[in-house]
């Protein structure tokens, strides 16, 4: 196998990942307008995966650009804000989910002692 | 019986041991003990109802924090109910300490009575356990502008007009302090009375724990 075919078998993995995840993500659903502009970023970076797994030299050309000196780097730097930007949506989601656990657990407990009548 | 407008409200979770008895002490001098089983799994709820408190069940653990909260909005369903007293459902509390809160409230026209263990020497708590409670209190009163004794005492007299200013989002420990910063919020009259702790084995063993003040330490300042 030529390098070639070697690099066309990882381009289409990181592809089918791509994909998958994207339409993993445009599933989930919050506020419309929310939505959206999640689901427009959404297709502008599968767009941008896509070309950088097909063409790795734009990434590098792009990191060079923006004063990185490698690629790998600049993919580097754009995991860790985009995992620490991943952390905090979710955190602030899992506090919103909490805070309505616990409102519907108290309403529940309410309303089966309205119920059950004052013993 | 005298204490008709007083609800002993009871956060109970997984305290099958000693709440039974905990409940039917209270019974003796209170006709409304309202306990919130918080999603126990031993039987709690069972216990408590026998000792004869009126139990309301969280379908999930939620935290003490939470349990109060419902107990108080609760409390606040029932017209006739002026004082609503939080209480400990692991013995530790004792129940002449409530009764002379109440009658100080009463008295002396207060909101709010917050039981306080290190106002007197009764109360005996290793070196370790004190430092750390009194770190909490130290924070407590940074953020809160109020100068307490003892932050993390679970016994309180609160008037009806007061606990409707009671919103607790802390679902765990660190709603002692949220209490604290919500009541004195309200600018209601309010006071500290020494009341004494009895750090028995039971509660020594699952209690307030060492690693628990830490808990509260990190909700505080990480919140």
């Amino acid at each position: 196998m030529d390098p070639q075919d070697q690099q066309l078998i990882i381009k289409i993995l990181l592809l089918v990942g791509v994909a998958v995840a994207t339409v993993l993500l445009t599933r989930s659903s919050t506020g419309a307008r929310h939505q959206a502009i999640r689901r427009v970023l959404l297709i502008l970076f599968a767009l941008a995966a896509a070309a950088v797994v097909v063409e790795p030299a734009l990434l590098s050309r792009l990191a060079r650009f923006v004063g990185v000196g490698r690629g790998t780097d600049l993919l580097l730097y754009a995991l860790a804000v985009g995992f620490v930007w991943f952390l905090a949506s979710y955190y602030g989601r899992m506090r919103a989910l909490n805070r309505q656990i616990t409102d519907l657990t108290r309403a529940l407990a309410l309303a089966e002692a309205r119920r059950t009548g004052p013993s | 019986m005298s204490n008709e407008d007083v609800a002993i409200l009871v956060p109970v979770f997984n305290e099958a041991r000693v709440v039974g008895d905990v409940v039917r002490g209270l019974r003796e001098r209170f006709d409304r003990v309202v306990c919130v089983d918080d999603g126990s799994t031993d039987g709690s709820g069972d216990a408590a109802t026998a000792g004869g408190a009126t139990v309301l069940r969280h379908a999930t653990n939620l935290g003490q924090g939470a349990a109060l909260q419902t107990a108080i909005d609760y409390a606040l369903t029932l017209p006739e109910v002026r004082y609503l007293v939080t209480f400990d459902s692991d013995g530790q509390h004792q129940i002449d300490d409530v009764l002379a809160m109440l009658d100080l409230a009463r008295a002396e026209d207060l909101a709010i009575v917050f039981g306080s263990r290190f106002l007197d020497e009764r109360t005996r708590a290793g070196f370790l356990k004190k430092l750390v409670l009194k770190t909490a209190v130290w924070v407590t009163n940074q953020s809160t502008g109020m100068r307490l004794t003892d932050a993390h005492n679970g016994l309180r007299v609160i008037r009806r007009d007061a606990a409707t200013g009671v919103h607790l989002t802390q679902n765990r420990m660190a709603h002692a302090s949220e209490i604290v910063l919500q009541l004195g919020r309200t600018k209601l009259a309010w006071r500290e009375f020494p009341v004494h702790l009895l750090y028995t084995d039971y509660s020594k063993a699952k209690g307030q724990s060492l690693l628990n003040a830490i808990n509260i330490l990190f909700e505080l300042t990480f919140r």
